[in-house]
C-alpha cells in the first residue's frame, strides 16, 4: 500500500492543466438556467423543420454496429 | 495517475432532407463527405494527420475513431475534434450536391438510434493489463456498465405499442447479451473482441459497446473517467463488490425507463438494489481503494461522481447543465409546457434528434452550450489543434508525423494502428507495437533524411 501511494505522488507526466478537469460545482445553477429560457425556445421553434413529422419519419438509417 | 490508452469510436447518423423531390443514394452523399479528407486512389486507409481514423462504417455511417489518448481530458478533446471534422465536411458536400441538382439540407447526428429502430454505436476502448482475469473483470464491471446510464445516458423518446415514454438510454433496448463477440447481430455490454493493438502478452483490449454517444463533454468525461478509475482499481488488486444481476440485459431496459432511478433490481445473491444504490456501492469501493489520494484526475473524478449521485438522488434536474439525458429532458419539458403538447408530438421527436445535430448553428445541444447552459471542459483552440495534431504522448504522434511527411512528400502510404509503410517494394514496414511510445527513431530518420527537417508535433 505504501508503495502504491508513492507512485501516485510522483509528479504527473504532463502539466496538471492538461490532465485535470475542473467543473463548476453543482449549486442552484439549474434553477438559474431554467429561467430566461424563452428566447432560446423561440430560437428552437425556428430551428425545427416546419414539417417535423415528415422529417422524423424519414430519418431512417441502415443498422450500424 | 497510471497512464492508460483509451479511444472512442463514434458512428454518426447521416440524412439528407430534400427541399425538392429527389431520391438521393446515401453512398453518393458519403462520397462527397469524404472527398479531400481521405486520399483516393491510394491504398484505402483513412488515417488522418492527427492520428485518428475517419471512415465509412457498416451501414453507410461516417465513423470517427479518436487517436490513442493517454488521459481522459485528451479523449474528451479528440472526441469533439471528430465532430468538428465531420461538421466541416457537411457544407462542401451539400454544395456539391446542390450543383448536381440535389437541393436540401444535410444533417449529421451524434446519436444512436433512428425512427425505425435501427442502431449505430459509440464504442469505448480501454487498454487493460492481461494479468487481470478477464472473466472476473467482466463479472465485476458488467453491473457498473448496466447502471452507469443514470449519468451517461443520452436520453430518448421511447415508443412501445404506440405509446411514448422518456427513456434514459438510447442503446438499452438494442443490447441482447452480457458479453459476446458480435457487434451487429447480438450486441452485448462487453464485446469480447481482443485486439489490443499492443503487446498482446501484456495487454488486452476492453471493448465496451453498450454506451450512448454523448454531446456533453462532462458526460463523456464521467463515462470514460470513472470507467478508467474502476479499471485501475481492479488492476491494483481492489475488490469491487459482487453486484451480479440476475438478468443484466433486462436490468438495462428497466433502468432506462425508470426516471425515479430507484426501482429494485434482482441480484444473483438474492438481494435487490436500485441502479442508484449500485452506483453508490461502486463509488464507495473506489473511494476506499483510493483513500490516500488528495489530488489529480482520479481524486477530482471521485468528487464529481459523488456530487452527481447526490443530485441524482435529490433532484436530477439540477444536473441539466452537465448530463445529456437531463438536459434533453428539461428541453422537452419546457417545449411541451409552452406548446401544450405531449411526448407523442412529432416536434418533440424532432427535438430528440436535433439535440444531437453536430451543426453548431442548429444543433440544440450547441445552442445550450452557446448560452452557457452546458458545462464545457475543452476550449476551442484545444479542439482546433486536435483536428490537426495527435496527442503528443502516445503512438498517435508517430503516426501523425509519418502521415504529415508522406502527404507533403506526395508519397503513397499505408497505415494502420500498429504499422506505417511508404508504398514501394523497397520500403520497410515500420511496426509500432507500443501505444505508449510517442517517438520512433526510424520515423524521425525517414523524415529528417528526406526533408532535413523534423515535422515537430
Amino acid at each position: 500500500m505504501a508503495q502504491k501511494k508513492e507512485t501516485r505522488e510522483k509528479p504527473a507526466e504532463k502539466a496538471p492543466s492538461e490532465e485535470e478537469t475542473k467543473a463548476p460545482a453543482i449549486t442552484e445553477k439549474g434553477k438559474e438556467l431554467a429561467q430566461d429560457m424563452d428566447k432560446l425556445m423561440d430560437e428552437i421553434d425556428d430551428v425545427l423543420e416546419k414539417n417535423a413529422e415528415e422529417f422524423v419519419k424519414n430519418y431512417v438509417q441502415k443498422g450500424g454496429q | 495517475m497510471r497512464r492508460r490508452i483509451v479511444g472512442i469510436e463514434t458512428e454518426y447518423g447521416l440524412t439528407f432532407f430534400p427541399t425538392g423531390k429527389a431520391y438521393l443514394p446515401m453512398e453518393k452523399v458519403i462520397g462527397y463527405l469524404f472527398e479531400e479528407v481521405i486520399p483516393t486512389g491510394w491504398p484505402s486507409n483513412a488515417f488522418l494527420p492527427n492520428g485518428a481514423r475517419f471512415y465509412q462504417d457498416t451501414g453507410c455511417h461516417p465513423e470517427y475513431a479518436t487517436p490513442e489518448c493517454a488521459s481522459v481530458r485528451s479523449a474528451v478533446i479528440h472526441d469533439r475534434a471528430g465532430e468538428r471534422l465531420l461538421e466541416s465536411r457537411l457544407g462542401p458536400a451539400q454544395a456539391k450536391l446542390a450543383e448536381e441538382g440535389f437541393r436540401g439540407r444535410l444533417y449529421a447526428y451524434k446519436n444512436n438510434t433512428d425512427t425505425m429502430g435501427n442502431t449505430y454505436g459509440c464504442h469505448e476502448n480501454y487498454l487493460v493489463e492481461r494479468q487481470v482475469d478477464f472473466w472476473q473483470l467482466a463479472e465485476r464491471m458488467i453491473p457498473f456498465f448496466v447502471t452507469r446510464q443514470i449519468f451517461c445516458g443520452a436520453g430518448k423518446v421511447f415508443r412501445q405499442a404506440g405509446h411514448a415514454r422518456y427513456s434514459i438510454s438510447q442503446r438499452a433496448t438494442h443490447i441482447h447479451e452480457a458479453s459476446s463477440s458480435s457487434t451487429t447481430s447480438s450486441r452485448s455490454i462487453i464485446n469480447t473482441r481482443d485486439e489490443p493493438h499492443a503487446d498482446a502478452e501484456r495487454y488486452r483490449r476492453l471493448h465496451i459497446i453498450v454506451g450512448d454517444s454523448n454531446m456533453s463533454e462532462f458526460t463523456t468525461h464521467l463515462k470514460v473517467g470513472i470507467t478508467c478509475l474502476l479499471l485501475t482499481a481492479l488492476e491494483e488488486g481492489a475488490v469491487l463488490p459482487d453486484l451480479s444481476l440476475e438478468d443484466a440485459v433486462d436490468a438495462l431496459r428497466q433502468i432506462s425507463l425508470d426516471l425515479t432511478l430507484r426501482s429494485p433490481l434482482k441480484l444473483t445473491n438474492g438481494r435487490r438494489m436500485s441502479a442508484l444504490e449500485m452506483q453508490w456501492a461502486y463509488l464507495e469501493a473506489a473511494e476506499h481503494h483510493f483513500s490516500g489520494l488528495t489530488h489529480g484526475v482520479f481524486s477530482a473524478l471521485l468528487g464529481q461522481w459523488r456530487e452527481v449521485l447526490k443530485w441524482l438522488e435529490k433532484d436530477f434536474t439540477q444536473l441539466a447543465d452537465r448530463l445529456d439525458w437531463v438536459a434533453k429532458y428539461q428541453l422537452m419539458q419546457r417545449f411541451m409546457e409552452r406548446q401544450n403538447c405531449t411526448l407523442e408530438d412529432p416536434r418533440v421527436s424532432m427535438i430528440d434528434l436535433q439535440y444531437h445535430d453536430i451543426d453548431r448553428t442548429r444543433g440544440l445541444f450547441y445552442l445550450l452550450e452557446r448560452d452557457r447552459r452546458m458545462v464545457r471542459l475543452s476550449t476551442d483552440p484545444e479542439v482546433d489543434h486536435a483536428m490537426q495534431y495527435p496527442p503528443s504522448n502516445t503512438r498517435a504522434r508517430i503516426r501523425g508525423q509519418f502521415i504529415r511527411f508522406a502527404k507533403e512528400a506526395g508519397r503513397p502510404y499505408s497505415v494502420d494502428w500498429t504499422y506505417l509503410k511508404l508504398s514501394g517494394y523497397f520500403e520497410e514496414t515500420i511496426l509500432c507495437t507500443d501505444p505508449f511510445a510517442s517517438h520512433d527513431p526510424r520515423v524521425e530518420e525517414l523524415v529528417t533524411t528526406a526533408t532535413g527537417d523534423l515535422y515537430e508535433i
